[in-house]
């Protein structure tokens, strides 16, 4: 009864959703307000139905329905209740049900949040927010319906993937996701402004807070599944450029040039038309990414071949709406007036240079995703592009990118003074360079990369201190004055410096990690040890524990340092008998921001068993970085003018959409 | 059928790759440790063939296992890093290496993101000198001159 009452929520969002396609176009085509006022009520309601249909299908999860198709092939009654929860969105079906409440949700706060927006670009916008929308729920309901029914009713379910059952990937899936889908409403809003042929300064005063929202949540989203993978997969990477993996960062680094360049828009009323590009591509690299992952693709393409029915509907989604809109903005993008000049060294100038760099990187990762696809489609030929190509192409991208970023802010508007910003960031250079050679002295032989790394990245730290250091006066003004200032500095000037702050934090723990990561592989019985990079480690014994639905040997270690205990490892097997599979829980000791991470092995015929003992200088670094990017982002997004809204130009409301 | 039965192949297959933390095994290392650093260092740039964008350094497959034993077994018995990716290419095709060669066909995958690295440069270089041509603007006609300093004069006392 419930399974059918969530199916039946998700008909009327399709029928709302198709309402709302039409009647607020037809309304702001005639200039009828009440048309273009429905969109509010649609899009409010799509959000109910769906937000129904979802908590059904959670109350299926919940009470282990296991006629409901999808709860038995991937819950199990006695799974703790939290994965009964998570293991909504821990499959195809569920997860795109996800996708569309979330969407449906941007839409729902567009009418509610929208109020100072012109009345016909907003009914443009939720119109297309509800194309997209009703694309998707037909996507679900005939191709991935989650509450199918079977007959007779199994007694037990499948259990759902234990790799999957953990609180990262939990919470991993909605972070994405929010950050794939809130790309769709600076997408809606570059087809409306496309659609009514007009564009200014608002505009982007508009779209930023969206795309700001968005990209926080996918930059907080992509470093939880890099520490999910890390910890999780048992030997240590953090990042695999593996496919899935790119299929979240294209819409990343597209995302990040549109938030730069929305920024020049903004200030200057420049870049229009390449923003409005920035804003398409962005989220159709959102869709690319639901199809990489959610067609079966990537597996191979023959998979792909033997059932299309899926793959097929999204790839025609994906033409549709990328199609779609840039055959709109080949159409409408010349009419966008140009404005706002600049010279090449110019604020501006800088965040172009950002633009074609992160576009750039962006279009790396793309073709190396795709190429080998493309190739075996073609020719039949099968190559692999794997991590050391995307090391060797993408990573001499970033340094350009990373050495400029200290630059931009400090740079004016219009035209900047290079030789004057560069002697401002002189403190900063000499910083870099004095890490770079203690670097060299302490580390020796060994790669060059490293101590450039370090000062590259001590460089941009000090480049973001030295950014609110010369806004606010520090040093040179009295106190009182520094402080006045730095009242009144705008909460996006102190966001943009914390966030550049936090991605120069993950370079550092990269570049550490990847330089002076130890590691020792050994078979120990008990009571031996194994020693790194000064801890000790002795192997105590071996223990059998039960779960609620697993059995797992643990391996348990004492940990000294200098001969005195620190504590105690216990990495573990876990055995999940429904599935019959195992994964590796690998046990993590902290110490500051670096870890010693330990995961077990075979036992071998002698009753050793062996492990892997990995030490992880700074590691944690690469995932503080994106929280600190996150809340330069909230930052920025707390700044005044956004939490205001774009002033309301006169007569805005009833201007003709040309 | 035969698909059905090719699918499930690959699924063993991958399920295999899944269980982690058995890549490398105590009993495949080298004694020595240099030549051991060159053995791992290879395995990173070579794909386990059965598993999906896994190395065979990080894959618990079995052939993954036996693949890492024959590079340690080449490496033993001289073969220079050249040698060994080469000898593995002749044996498993060019799908083995996770960094593809510099070819014909794989032109694009290796010349697109510098082209368009150049073609931003190119175009934006254009695009400012297009800029800065027509900034000077068209003269003021005599009737316009007229109405700007009657405009300007009052404020001008």
């Amino acid at each position: 009864m419930i399974a059918e009452l969530g199916h039946y929520a998700l008909v009327l969002a399709l029928a709302l959703a198709l309402v709302q396609s039409i009647a607020p176009v037809v309304g702001a085509q005639t200039r009828d307000a009440a048309l273009m006022r429905l969109a509010n009520s649609t899009a409010l309601m799509q959000f109910g139905f769906v937000a129904l249909s979802f908590a059904a299908l959670t109350a299926c999860y919940v009470t282990s329905d296991f006629s409901v198709a999808t709860v038995f092939e991937n819950s199990h009654s006695q799974m703790p209740l939290v994965y009964k929860f998570t293991s909504v969105w821990g499959n195809h079906e569920g997860s795109m049900l996800l996708w569309v409440l979330i969407l449906s949700l941007f839409g729902g706060l567009v009418a509610l949040f929208g109020g100072n927006l012109p009345a016909t670009l907003k009914a443009y916008v939720l119109a297309v927010q509800s194309w997209i929308a009703a694309a998707f729920y037909l996507f679900i309901l005939l191709t991935s319906n989650p509450f199918l029914r079977l007959q007779p009713a199994p007694l037990e379910g499948r259990d759902l993937n234990p790799i999957l059952q953990d609180i990262g990937l939990a919470v991993h899936p909605p972070l994405l996701y929010l950050g794939y889908v809130g790309f769709s409403i600076a997408f809606s809003f570059a087809i409306a402004a496309l659609i009514e042929g007009r564009i200014d300064a608002a505009w982007a005063r508009w779209v930023r807070p969206w795309t700001l929202a968005a990209w926080m949540c996918l930059t907080l989203g992509i470093a939880m599944g890099s520490y999910w993978a890390y910890y999780e997969l048992g030997w240590g990477g953090f990042w695999f450029w593996d496919p899935v993996e790119n299929a979240s960062l294209m819409p990343w680094l597209a995302g990040t040039a549109l938030l730069h360049s929305a920024v020049v828009m903004e200030k200057r009323n420049a870049l229009k038309i390449w923003t409005i590009l920035l804003a398409v591509l962005t989220f159709s690299l959102s869709l690319i990414g639901t199809f990489l992952v959610r067609s079966g693709v990537l597996t191979s393409v023959h998979t792909f071949a033997s059932d299309p029915t899926r793959g097929v509907f999204i790839l025609a989604i994906l033409v549709l709406f990328i199609g779609g809109g840039l055959a709109l903005f080949a159409w409408r993008g010349p009419l966008l007036k140009q404005g706002g000049l600049f010279a090449p060294v110019s604020r501006e100038g800088a965040l172009v240079f950002n633009n074609l760099f992160l576009t750039t990187a962006c279009l790396t990762v793309f073709v190396g995703t795709l190429y080998p696809l493309a190739l075996e489609a073609i020719t039949g030929e099968k190559i692999s592009v794997g991590a050391p190509f995307f090391n060797l192409t993408f990573g001499p991208l970033f340094v350009p990118l990373m050495f400029a970023m200290p630059f931009g802010p400090l740079l004016a508007w219009k035209r900047g003074d290079l030789p004057g910003v560069a002697q401002r960031l002189m403190a900063a250079f000499g910083l870099g360079i004095v890490a770079a050679a203690i670097t060299f002295a302490v580390a020796g032989e060994g790669s060059i990369w490293a101590p450039f790394g370090i000062g590259l990245a001590l460089f941009v730290m000090a480049g973001a201190v030295t950014d609110l250091v010369e806004r606010t006066g520090l040093f040179r003004a009295p106190l009182a004055t520094v402080r006045l200032r730095a009242a009144g500095l705008p909460r996006s000037a102190w966001g943009t410096a914390v966030a550049h702050f936090g991605i120069a934090m993950t370079l550092l723990g990269i570049v550490f990690v990847s330089n002076w990561a130890g590691e020792r592989i050994v078979a120990l019985k008990p009571g031996e040890g194994v020693s790194l990079a000064g801890y000790d480690l002795t192997f105590n014994r071996m223990e059998r524990r039960g779960g609620p639905n697993y059995r797992e040997i643990a391996a348990e270690f004492t940990v000294r340092k200098g001969g005195v205990p620190i504590g105690t490892m216990a990495p573990s097997k876990r055995d999940f008998a429904s599935r019959d599979t195992s994964t590796t829980e690998a046990a993590l000791m902290t110490r500051g921001f670096s870890q010693l991470y330990l995961s077990l092995g075979d036992t071998e015929p002698d009753g050793s068993v062996a492990i892997r003992l990995y030490y992880k200088p700074m590691v944690l670094l690469i995932w503080l970085g994106p929280v600190v990017m996150m809340l330069g982002g909230a930052l920025s997004l707390s700044d005044r003018r956004l939490r205001v809204g774009a002033p309301k130009p006169a007569k805005s409301a009833l201007q003709p959409a040309e | 059928m035969i698909r059905r039965l090719t699918l499930l192949i690959a699924l063993l297959a991958a399920l295999a790759c899944a269980g982690a933390a058995r890549a490398v095994t105590p009993d495949e290392m080298l004694k020595d440790p240099a030549l051991e650093a060159r053995a791992r260092h290879l395995s990173s740039q070579l794909r386990c063939l059965v598993c999906q964008n896994q190395s065979i350094d990080d894959s618990a497959a079995p052939l993954a296992h036996d693949l890492r034993v024959l590079v340690r077994q080449r490496i033993k018995a001289g073969d220079t890093d050249g040698q060994v990716i080469d000898f593995l290419v002749a044996r498993y095709g060019e799908f083995v290496l996770l960094k593809p060669r510099f070819e014909l066909h794989t032109l694009l995958l290796w010349g697109l993101p510098p082209a368009a690295l150049l073609a931003g440069f190119a175009a934006l270089f254009l695009l400012a000198r297009k800029r800065r041509k027509p900034t000077a603007e068209p003269a003021l006609t005599a009737d316009e001159q007229r109405r700007l300093s009657t405009l300007v004069e009052p404020q001008a006392d």
